[in-house]
């Protein structure tokens, strides 16, 4: 098992995860307090589903995930659920996890009193990674958080990131290298 | 018919009930639509009127068999990973089978039957009138710690599970929430009554505003309105209640097709 550093949340030693079968593995990585670490790799090597077994929706078939005790934790999905024809406003989106006290950024001020089903996929896909960014949790995964935003989104996201509250870190998945070279403290590289 | 039939302390048992339940079914069907699973109300209530006709044979009342059959159901879609339309459409073919199977096979099965699929709500008695007032008051009651699980569920699947929370009191809560719904809205109206009022008011009323909050409250006040002039309907022009409530739900659907304000 690899030392877990100082106020370590979660520590991955040799995992090998999938669902039916193993799809990713062994991988062994952990994230600190306070830092961002970026999860990088080609596709189908197994970054989603890493962060599935984080959250226990993927099997975890050999190695172990140790949590700090207590650890809270927010997931912000590849493809977020959006089910159709919900008259739910941004708003309300948010508010399911965020705290209530987190300031709104600017792109996400028109979205909050428009119903959810009305937002273009980059409009929601923002509202749920700040969501996710602005609940009050230990860890925050984001599985490809930059798709389907355009420019002036993806810089905000860059500067949630940068103003997160202290203690707070990011296991982020992105198929964009530049975007995780410029914003993780580390990237772990998963094989094909 | 008079107007003072529709007064008659007779029929006010069977009209609180139903208003009871056009309320209590409304709101269900609201959540039962949050999590993409309105049909399975349709195969609870088939599943609910299948059992409640074993209750004959079994010398047990129709309540009793009526919810263990549908909790069997509701336990085993529980069971299943992600269940979806396709499961609550078997759901509904086994439960129209065995109802009308048991049916011919049971001494006075067809008429229990009939009046399962098709509903008797002016033979309501106090009893689903308490049961019908308790559904509404426990569904009033688990709002405000029931809806934001069910919603966080929805929107953010695996909240739950990465934060060590155990999900299955909330999901208990509301599949016993959604059999007693079917259950109820089965014996006292009938099966497919029962899934108009699931299905159709929370179908137009998030299609006509904004916000959860508001789309809850239109889809119970639209279920009670429709009920009411149901009700109505079919003792003034003395035609059976439920194909009345569904005509008039069907016909109501129609606005739908006012445009949203998004």
């Amino acid at each position: 098992m690899p030392e877990p550093s100082a106020g370590g949340l979660v520590t991955a030693d040799q995992v090998t995860a999938g669902y039916t079968g193993p799809v990713t593995g062994p991988v062994s990585f952990h994230v600190a307090r306070d830092e961002i670490v970026g999860l990088g790799g080609p596709n189908g090597a197994g970054k989603s589903t890493l962060l599935r077994a984080l959250t226990g929706t993927a099997r975890v078939f050999s190695g172990a995930i140790e949590r700090a005790p207590g650890l809270r934790v927010s997931h912000h999905w590849q493809r977020p659920e959006r089910p159709p024809a919900l008259p739910l406003l941004g708003r309300e989106l948010v508010g399911l996890i965020a705290a209530a006290d987190a300031p709104v950024p600017e792109p996400a001020r028109a979205l909050l009193d428009r119903p959810v089903r009305a937002l273009s996929g980059g409009q929601f896909q923002f509202l749920q990674t700040w969501a996710c960014l602005a609940a009050p949790v230990d860890l925050v995964l984001l599985d490809e958080p930059t798709n389907n935003l355009d420019g002036t989104a993806i810089s905000t996201l860059a500067g949630l990131l940068g103003e997160r509250p202290p203690g707070r870190s990011v296991l982020m998945v992105s198929h964009e290298r530049p975007f995780l070279e410029e914003h993780c403290d580390r990237i772990v590289e998963l094989g094909g | 018919m008079s107007d003072w039939l529709l007064f008659d302390p007779m029929f006010r048992v069977a009209f609180f009930t139903g208003l009871a339940l056009a309320v209590a079914l409304s709101l269900t069907g609201a959540w039962l639509r949050l999590r993409g699973e309105w049909l399975a109300a349709f195969g609870l209530a088939q599943i609910a009127a299948a059992g409640g006709i074993l209750a004959l044979p079994l010398g047990v009342p129709v309540t009793l068999t009526a919810t263990a059959a549908a909790a069997v159901a509701a336990a085993l879609r529980e069971l299943l990973p992600r269940p979806d339309n396709s499961h609550f459409a078997l759901m509904i073919l086994l439960g129209w089978s065995a109802a009308l199977i048991l049916a011919g096979n049971v001494h006075h099965g067809q008429v229990i039957g009939e009046s399962l699929l098709r509903g008797q709500l002016y033979f309501s008695h106090p009893g689903h009138l308490a049961a019908a007032a308790t559904l509404v008051i426990a569904l009033c009651a688990s709002l405000p710690w029931l809806q934001p699980r069910l919603l966080r569920e929805r929107f953010f699947p695996d909240w739950f599970s990465a934060n060590r929370i155990p999900a299955w009191p909330h999901r208990l809560l509301f599949s016993a929430l959604v059999v007693f719904s079917a259950v109820l809205g089965t014996i006292a109206m009938g099966a497919f009554p029962a899934f108009a009022l699931f299905f159709v008011p929370p179908w137009i009323a998030f299609s006509l505003v904004r916000g959860w909050n508001a789309a809850l409250a239109l889809s119970a006040g639209l279920g009670a309105v429709l009920y009411c002039a149901a009700f109505t309907l079919a003792m003034a022009l003395d035609q059976p209640f439920g194909p009345t409530l569904v005509l008039l739900l069907v016909a109501a659907s129609m606005l739908r097709l006012v445009p949203p304000r998004d």
